[in-house]
């Protein structure tokens, strides 16, 4: 299963340990952690579940070219890692 | 008597205690949040809750609320705009400008927090950039934009004065009736409520826009008032730091008079009004609007006793060479008393007076540049 990493920077503010999802596309995967952590999905995404300005999110390597749809690909075994981008500060 | 002073910072919230010490009468007693930036904290008088405002970099807006002066803060609901709001297209932008088109309105900042009436428990009003307003009838945790606003058609005059787009910055619910709710936009004008929000009124009859061409300075939709407080004790006085001016209106917003030969400048974003005597109010002046430093690098406060006629210049205990510190229009407070004031500024100075501001008497510290400061 594709495994989801979030940026130390976030467990200051609230708890969202490394997990494993069944998941296609990003989307589905943070649609899939949001369930179980709500709050988690408003330092995540905006209300219209476009990827805030100052996160990226990696997946294999690659930064996601769907910042608005997070239609990206997620393979069974990807690595997805959620992380401040530096533009933030 | 408020007996703590809350200064919210681009660091941190810093939470002022009263010392014995007449000379250093405030010192920090506690720190909160420190690392995040802090658009503005609040004490509700009602139930004595404490609210903080963050505006964390990465990650958004976020809404605290505090049961136990601090001790531990529960994460609360923010505002979000609901599917199908959509910011207007601006006419300005460039082609390559992202404000350009017409897109989905997000929540960018909780740029004013205020409870509603006494008499309306667990009601809170928000403003926001880009310019909604919202209230929350349980103490944070839900809202609901005030559809009778945002939809009127005026909106698409408004724009971002210092931001990227408009944002309601003042509220100011009527002691007399928590349904008279009242709200400054920078840049919209003043608008007001006498239905709870159902409908409402540009209220900014009198105020000009110097930035305008002359044809428009008087376009209600096209004022920047930088930060509007009302009077808790005669309710029909307001006052305005307006981009341009300072205006007062003594007719419950009917018509805004315009205070000329403000000395040293008419620039500024703060005001504060007495509550107990509506024609005396404080501000912190700058040079306009080019260069927004104290003129000729010299801190000082004006205040005026009769209505905006004239103005003091008080000046003792502030820095008088070479300071450049700007207070931000949420950065100068009064308390219930109307003897006791604060102001923060965005070089990270707290000055504090027990006398109306005769005397000030500089926080022994630095801050990280200063967003907001209220009595708690």
């Amino acid at each position: 299963m594709p495994r989801i990493v979030f940026t130390p920077h976030l467990q200051r503010h609230l708890s969202c340990p490394p997990q494993s999802v069944s998941a296609g596309t990003v989307r589905e995967a943070l649609e899939q952690v949001f369930l179980a952590n709500e709050p988690l999905r408003g330092y995540i995404v905006d209300e219209r579940f476009r990827l805030r300005k100052h996160v990226v999110i990696f997946v294999d390597n690659q930064p996601i070219t769907d910042r608005e749809g997070l239609s990206d690909a997620v393979g069974p075994t990807s690595e997805i890692y959620v992380l401040q981008a530096l533009s933030g500060g | 008597m408020s007996s703590k002073i809350l200064v919210s910072t681009r660091k941190g919230l810093f939470t002022l205690a009263p010392t014995s010490d007449p000379a250093l009468p405030w010192h920090i007693a506690k720190v909160d949040f420190l690392g995040d930036p802090l658009n503005l904290a609040l004490r509700d008088p009602r139930d004595g809750a404490l609210y903080a405002v963050l505006n964390l970099g990465h990650f958004g807006t976020k809404l605290r609320r505090s049961d136990d002066e601090g001790a531990t803060w529960t994460e609360l609901a923010v505002p979000e705009f609901p599917e199908g709001c959509t910011l207007y297209a601006n006419g300005f932008a460039a082609p390559t400008d992202v404000r350009s088109k017409e897109r989905p309105a997000t929540l960018m900042e909780i740029w004013s927090l205020e409870p509603g009436g006494p008499d309306e428990s667990g009601v809170l009003w928000a403003g926001t950039i880009p310019g909604g307003l919202f209230r929350s009838d349980d103490r944070g945790a839900s809202w609901r934009l005030i559809r009778s606003l945002w939809d009127r058609p005026e909106r698409a005059k408004w724009f971002g004065g210092g931001k990227d787009e408009a944002g309601i910055h003042s509220i100011c619910v009527d002691p007399r009736d928590a349904r008279h709710v009242s709200v400054a936009i920078s840049c919209g004008g003043a608008w007001t409520s006498r239905d709870g929000g159902d409908t409402w009124t540009n209220v900014s009859q009198g105020m000009r826009a110097a930035y305008m061409p002359p044809d428009l300075a008087y376009d209600l939709d096209a004022q920047d008032p930088h930060r509007m407080v009302q009077c808790p004790s005669s309710p029909d006085h307001y006052w305005i730091q307006h981009h341009n001016g300072i205006f007062h209106t003594s007719n419950d917003c009917a018509l805004w008079e315009e205070s000329t030969d403000v000395a040293p400048a008419n620039f500024g974003f703060a005001v504060a009004v007495h509550p107990h005597d509506p024609k005396t109010a404080w501000f912190v002046p700058g040079v306009k609007d080019e260069r927004r430093v104290p003129v000729d690098a010299k801190l000082v406060v004006t205040r005026t006793s009769d209505g905006g006629r004239t103005f003091e210049t008080l000046a003792n205990g502030l820095p008088q060479d070479h300071a450049y510190d700007i207070v931000f229009r949420h950065a100068l407070a009064v308390d219930e008393t109307g003897e006791r004031l604060v102001f923060g500024s965005t070089t990270g100075g707290v000055w504090t007076t027990a006398d109306g501001g005769e005397h000030w008497h500089a926080l022994p510290a630095r801050l990280p540049p200063v967003y907001a400061v209220c009595f708690a």
